[in-house]
C-alpha cells in the first residue's frame, strides 16, 4: 500500500539520463563488434552475478500496419523453444542453473535480457540458451497458436480496463497516422500467422540493428567473447527494411472522450514532444522535475493532490523517443470531479509554462537530480537498465559522468525556452476516460 | 517470457542469506544490532558497494490491529505522517529528504506500517533526524486532514473499486476469515474512511508510534558503529510508552467449502481458490510452512513449472495461473491459486483441472529433480538479491517485525533446502481438503451492460438525491 506510484514513473523516464562520475564504480567501456553491433559494458566483480541486455530496432513502431502486435509476438516467442530444446527444456534449463531471462518489445525497441550467476559453467549455459532464443527460435506452429490465443484473450480483457482504454485513446489522438499511434487489436492479432512473426524476426534482429548492454563479474575480454557470441549468428541485415522512423505531424489542440463505467475518470493532457537526440531533453526533464515528476514535491502535486484532494496519483512526464515521444501530464478522479481536476492541471501548466521554474525551484531540482545521482546507479540492475538505453540510443559513454554537471548549468531561462519549444497549449490533446 | 517472482518465504528469504556460493565476504559478518534503552531494535548493514544508504523505519502496527468502524486507520495514519510536525511544516518531510538528493516512501500491510528514505549516504543521519521528530510529534491538523482523507479515497478508487481482480480479492477475505482481522481490506472499507476523523487517526499514532514498537534498520555504505551513536541520539530520546494490549484472533476451523461471486467489468472470468495453510510458527521445529513454499515453487515457480506446464500448454484450459503461499505472517496464512480460463472452457473445468494437479502431487508425490531444480532457482536468487540495498533493508524489517529476528534467515534457507519429496507430498495430502476451502469468482460483466447499468444507478442516486 505504497503512498504513491509516482516514484515509478520517474525512473523510468529518466533511465537514460542518471547517473554520476564519483559514483561509477567503473567507466563505461565500448565498442562495435565485428558483425557491427554498438557495446556498452561496465566491469564490475563485487557480486558474482552477470546481467547482459540485447535490444533491436524491432519495436511496436516496427510493426507492418496490418500486422499490429507482430513486434510483441515475436519478442515473447524467443525463447519458447529455441536451439536443440522445445519450451518445456528451455525454461528447465533456466531453472536448473538458477537464470533468469525475459523478453519484450516496446515502442523502439525489443529486447532479450539474462541475468546469471557468473562461475564459468552456470554463465556459459546462460548464454548459450540467450544465444539460440535470438539466433535459432523455432516459432513452432503449435506454441505460436496457443499464445496467439491467449494475447487476444489478454487483449480483450485487457480493453476492458479504464486506464488501457484511456491509454490507447491518447496515444491514437495524439499520433495519428504515425506508428506510435498504430493500436494492436484482437482482430489484428487474430489474422496473424507464424509465418509473419518469423519473416518480422529475419527481417529486424540482425546486428547491424542491435545493441548491447554487458554490466558485472566479467573482464573485458570474456566480454567482447560474449558479445560477439550473441551477434555472429543473427540473421542478415536487410538494407530494405526501415531502421529510422517518420517525424509526427503537429497535433492540434482537442478532447476525446471515452465512456466507461468506472469510479473514477482517467485523464490524460499531452502532445508529441521531444525526440531521443534532442539537446534540450535534460532541461525538459530538470523542468519536469518542478511540473511534474518530482513525486510528492512537485507544482502539480501539491496544487491537485495536497491543496485539494483531488487526486491520489497526478504526475507529468516526457518520454523521449527515436522521434518525438510524448509529453504527458495524468491523473485519476473521481468522476464527477474531472473538469475541476482539469482546470487546476492547465492553470498549473499555463503558469509553468509562461514563468518556467524560480530559481529556488530550479535549484530544488538540480540538489535533487544532481545529489541524489548514487541512488540511480546503485546496483548491477540498475546499471543494466541505463546502459540498455544508452547503447540503444547511441548516447556517448561519458553521457552518465556528464549528466549532473549538465544539469547544474542549467538556468532557468533555458528550461522555459525549452517548455515553450517543446510544449504548446494549442497542441495539447486532453482524453476524458469515464469522466461525468 | 515470464519470470516468476518468488514467493512468500521464497522471496522473503531470497533477499539475503549467507551464500553456499563463492561470494566476497558472507553477509551476516556484516550485520549489526542493538536495542536502545527505550526499546527500539536498531539493525544495521554495512553494504559499501556504492555510496548510498537507505533508513527504514518498521512499526509493528497493521490493519490487523484495527477494529471495525475505523478500518483503514493504520493507513491513513501512514498518509498523515507526511503533514508535518510543530518543527517540519507541512510537506516539508518529502521536501528536506528532495533536497539533499534522497527519495521516500512508506506502505502498510496487515502486518506493519513502514517508512523509508533512499539516500546519499552523507546524508543519512539528517533523515534520521526527521524520522525519529514524525515518531513522536505529529501535529495531526484538521484541515490538512480533510484533504488527506479524500485523497486516500481516491486511492480507494484507484485500487480496489476500479479493479475487477482486487475486488474479488476483498470479497474473498471477508468470506474466508471470520474472526480474524485479516476479513478487512488494509485501505479499509469506503464508508469507514467516509466516517473517519483525525480524532481516530490521533488515537492511533498515540497508542502504537513509539520506539518500542518499532525497528529502525539502515543498510549501505555506513558505519554500524556511528549508525548506533546517531539512533541513540535521535531515537534514543524519545521515552518508551506501555503499548496496549494485543489480542489473539483465533479463526475458528473452517468446517465447510466456502464461494462467493463478484460480478465486475472484465471479459475474462477469474477463478480464486484458497486453502487454510499454517504460518510459520517457530522457524527451527515447523516443517509444513517449508514443505508448503517448495510445493508452490514447484507447482509455479518456473515457465515450466507444473501448472503453467499442465493448464496452459498442455490441457490449454488457461490463459494464465498463479499461486502464491506466503508462511510469513503476524496471522494465518491461505495457499491460494489463480487462474483466468481460455475462452471456450470454463472456470468449473479449470477449477476441475487445478484440483487434478493438486492430487498428482498428493498421489503421486514430486521428483527429485523437481526439488533439486527448486533449490538451485532459491539459491541464485539469493545472490541476486544481494544486488539491492532496499530489498536487503526489506527483508530485514519484515523478518524483525514479524517476530522471527533477521538472524533467523539462514535457518529458514536450511530447512527449505531440507525438504523432502516426502514432506512436500504428504502436505499436498493434508491441506488442500475442500472444507478448508474459500472459491472466489468474478463474474465478467460486459462494458456496455456495465456502462449502462452504472449510468441508470446514477440517474436513480441524483433523483433520490444520494451522496455520491
Amino acid at each position: 500500500m505504497t503512498r504513491t506510484n509516482q516514484w515509478l514513473t520517474w525512473p523510468i523516464v529518466l533511465a537514460a539520463a542518471l547517473l554520476s562520475a564519483q559514483v561509477l564504480a567503473a567507466p563505461v567501456q565500448s565498442w562495435t563488434t565485428p558483425q557491427g553491433t554498438r557495446v556498452y559494458f561496465i566491469e564490475t566483480h563485487a557480486l558474482p552475478i552477470v546481467d547482459v541486455q540485447i535490444s533491436f530496432l524491432a519495436g511496436a513502431a516496427f510493426d507492418p500496419p496490418a500486422l499490429t502486435g507482430v513486434a510483441s509476438m515475436t519478442a515473447s516467442l524467443l525463447d519458447q523453444g529455441a536451439g536443440e530444446r522445445n519450451e518445456k527444456e528451455v525454461a528447465e534449463t533456466l531453472a536448473d542453473i538458477g537464470a533468469q531471462m525475459s523478453s519484450g518489445a516496446g515502442m523502439d525497441s525489443a529486447s532479450v535480457s539474462l541475468r546469471t550467476l557468473s562461475d564459468p559453467e552456470r554463465r556459459a549455459t546462460a548464454v548459450a540458451l540467450m544465444v539460440d532464443a535470438l539466433t535459432r527460435p523455432h516459432f513452432d506452429g503449435a506454441v505460436f497458436k496457443r499464445d496467439q490465443a491467449r494475447s487476444v484473450a489478454g487483449l480483450k480483457e485487457a480493453l476492458t480496463k479504464p486506464q488501457v482504454l484511456s491509454q490507447r485513446a491518447y496515444m491514437a489522438a495524439i499520433y495519428p497516422d504515425h506508428p506510435y499511434g498504430r493500436l494492436t487489436t484482437p482482430e489484428s492479432l487474430a489474422q496473424m500467422n507464424r509465418s509473419d512473426v518469423e519473416r518480422f524476426w529475419r527481417q529486424h534482429y540482425s546486428a547491424a540493428r542491435a545493441s548491447v548492454a554487458l554490466v558485472g563479474d566479467l573482464t573485458r575480454a570474456e566480454a567482447e567473447a560474449l558479445a560477439i557470441r550473441l551477434t555472429e549468428a543473427l540473421p542478415a541485415d536487410q538494407a530494405d527494411v526501415p531502421r529510422t522512423l517518420p517525424k509526427p505531424a503537429p497535433t492540434v489542440a482537442k478532447t476525446v472522450r471515452v465512456d466507461h463505467p468506472a469510479s473514477q475518470a482517467h485523464l490524460l493532457v499531452g502532445m508529441p514532444s521531444v525526440a531521443r537526440d534532442d539537446a534540450e531533453q535534460i532541461a525538459l526533464q530538470v523542468g519536469n522535475y518542478t511540473l511534474g515528476g518530482g513525486g510528492f514535491v512537485s507544482l502539480l502535486t501539491k496544487s491537485v493532490r495536497e491543496d485539494r484532494g483531488y487526486a491520489y496519483s497526478v504526475y507529468s512526464y516526457f518520454d523521449p523517443k527515436l522521434v518525438e515521444g510524448p509529453f504527458t501530464i495524468g491523473l485519476e478522479t473521481k468522476r464527477s470531479q474531472a473538469d475541476d481536476a482539469l482546470k487546476v492541471v492547465n492553470t498549473v501548466l499555463g503558469d509553468f509554462l509562461q514563468r518556467g521554474p524560480t530559481a529556488a525551484q530550479l535549484k530544488a531540482a538540480q540538489d535533487n537530480i544532481a545529489g541524489g545521482f548514487a541512488l540511480r546507479i546503485d546496483s548491477n540492475s540498475k546499471l543494466a537498465a541505463n546502459l540498455g538505453v544508452m547503447a540503444f540510443y547511441g548516447l556517448p559513454t561519458d553521457w552518465l559522468e556528464k549528466y549532473p554537471e549538465r544539469v547544474r548549468a542549467l538556468t532557468p531561462e533555458a528550461i522555459r525556452e525549452a517548455f515553450q519549444k517543446h510544449v504548446k497549449p494549442e497542441q495539447l490533446v486532453t482524453v476524458r476516460t469515464a469522466a461525468d | 517470457m515470464r519470470l516468476r517472482i518468488a514467493l512468500g518465504l521464497l522471496s522473503l528469504l531470497s533477499l539475503l542469506l549467507t551464500p553456499p556460493l563463492a561470494v566476497a565476504a558472507p553477509v551476516m559478518d556484516n550485520t549489526f544490532e542493538t536495542t536502545l534503552a527505550n526499546g527500539m531494535r536498531v539493525v544495521v548493514r554495512e553494504d559499501h558497494r556504492a555510496p548510498t544508504a537507505v533508513q527504514m523505519v518498521w512499526y509493528r502496527v497493521g490493519s490487523i490491529d484495527e477494529h471495525d468502524g475505523v478500518t483503514g486507520v493504520a493507513h491513513v495514519t501512514e498518509h498523515m505522517m507526511f503533514k508535518g510536525t510543530p518543527r517540519v511544516g507541512p510537506g516539508e518531510f518529502n521536501r528536506r529528504v528532495a533536497s539533499v538528493g534522497g527519495r521516500d516512501n512508506a506502505f502498510t500491510s496487515t502486518d506493519y506500517t513502514a517508512y523509508f528514505q533512499q539516500v546519499p549516504a552523507s546524508q543519512l543521519k539528517a533523515v534520521m533526524v526527521l524520522e525519529a521528530d514524525r515518531m513522536r510529534h505529529l501535529t495531526l491538523e484538521p484541515i490538512g486532514y480533510s484533504k488527506e482523507i479524500q485523497v486516500i479515497m481516491e486511492e480507494r478508487r484507484m485500487r480496489t473499486d476500479d479493479q475487477s481482480s482486487a475486488r474479488v480479492h476483498e470479497a474473498m477475505n471477508a468470506v474466508a476469515w471470520q474472526a480474524h482481522p485479516y476479513r478487512r481490506p488494509v485501505i479499509g472499507w469506503m464508508s469507514d474512511l467516509e466516517q473517519m476523523t483525525v480524532a481516530d487517526v490521533r488515537d492511533w499514532y498515540r497508542r502504537w508510534y513509539v520506539p518500542n514498537n518499532a525497528t529502525l534498520v539502515v543498510v549501505g555504505d555506513v558505519n554500524h558503529q556511528q549508525v548506533f551513536g546517531w539512533a541513540k541520539q535521535t531515537y534514543g530520546a524519545i521515552p518508551a510508552r506501555a503499548l496496549p494490549a494485543r489480542k489473539q484472533y483465533e479463526e475458528p476451523v473452517q468446517t465447510g467449502q466456502r464461494q462467493l461471486e463478484v460480478k465486475a467489468p472484465a471479459d475474462l472470468p477469474l477463478l480464486v481458490m484458497g486453502w487454510k495453510a499454517p504460518r510459520l510458527n517457530d522457524p527451527r521445529k515447523d516443517m509444513d510452512p517449508y514443505a508448503l513454499e517448495m510445493l508452490a515453487q514447484i507447482l509455479d515457480g518456473h515457465d515450466a513449472a507444473r501448472l503453467p506446464t499442465a493448464l496452459v500448454r498442455e490441457q490449454q484450459v488457461a490463459v494464465s495461473i498463479d499461486t502464491s503461499y506466503d508462511s510469513t505472517n503476524r496471522g494465518p496464512s491461505m495457499f491460494m491459486v489463480q487462474a483466468s480460463p481460455r475462452p471456450g472452457h470454463t472456470v468449473e473445468q479449470l477449477e476441475q483441472s487445478i484440483r487434478g494437479a493438486l492430487a498428482e502431487v498428493a498421489n503421486k508425490g514430486v521428483t527429485d529433480q523437481e526439488l533439486a531444480r527448486a533449490r538451485s532457482q532459491l539459491r541464485a536468487s539469493e545472490v541476486y538479491k544481494k544486488d539491492s540495498v532496499m530489498g536487503q533493508a526489506m527483508e530485514i524489517g519484515m523478518l524483525e517485525t514479524l517476530g522471527y529476528g533477521w538472524q533467523s534467515s539462514p535457518l529458514m534457507l536450511e530447512k527449505l533446502n531440507q525438504v523432502t519429496a516426502a514432506d512436500v507430498q504428504r502436505v499436498a495430502q493434508s491441506y488442500f481438503k475442500d472444507d478448508q476451502l474459500t472459491i472466489a469468482r468474478l463474474v465478467p460483466q460486459p462494458l456496455d451492460a456495465a456502462a449502462l447499468a452504472a449510468r441508470a444507478k446514477r440517474a436513480e442516486a441524483i433523483q433520490a438525491g444520494g451522496r455520491h
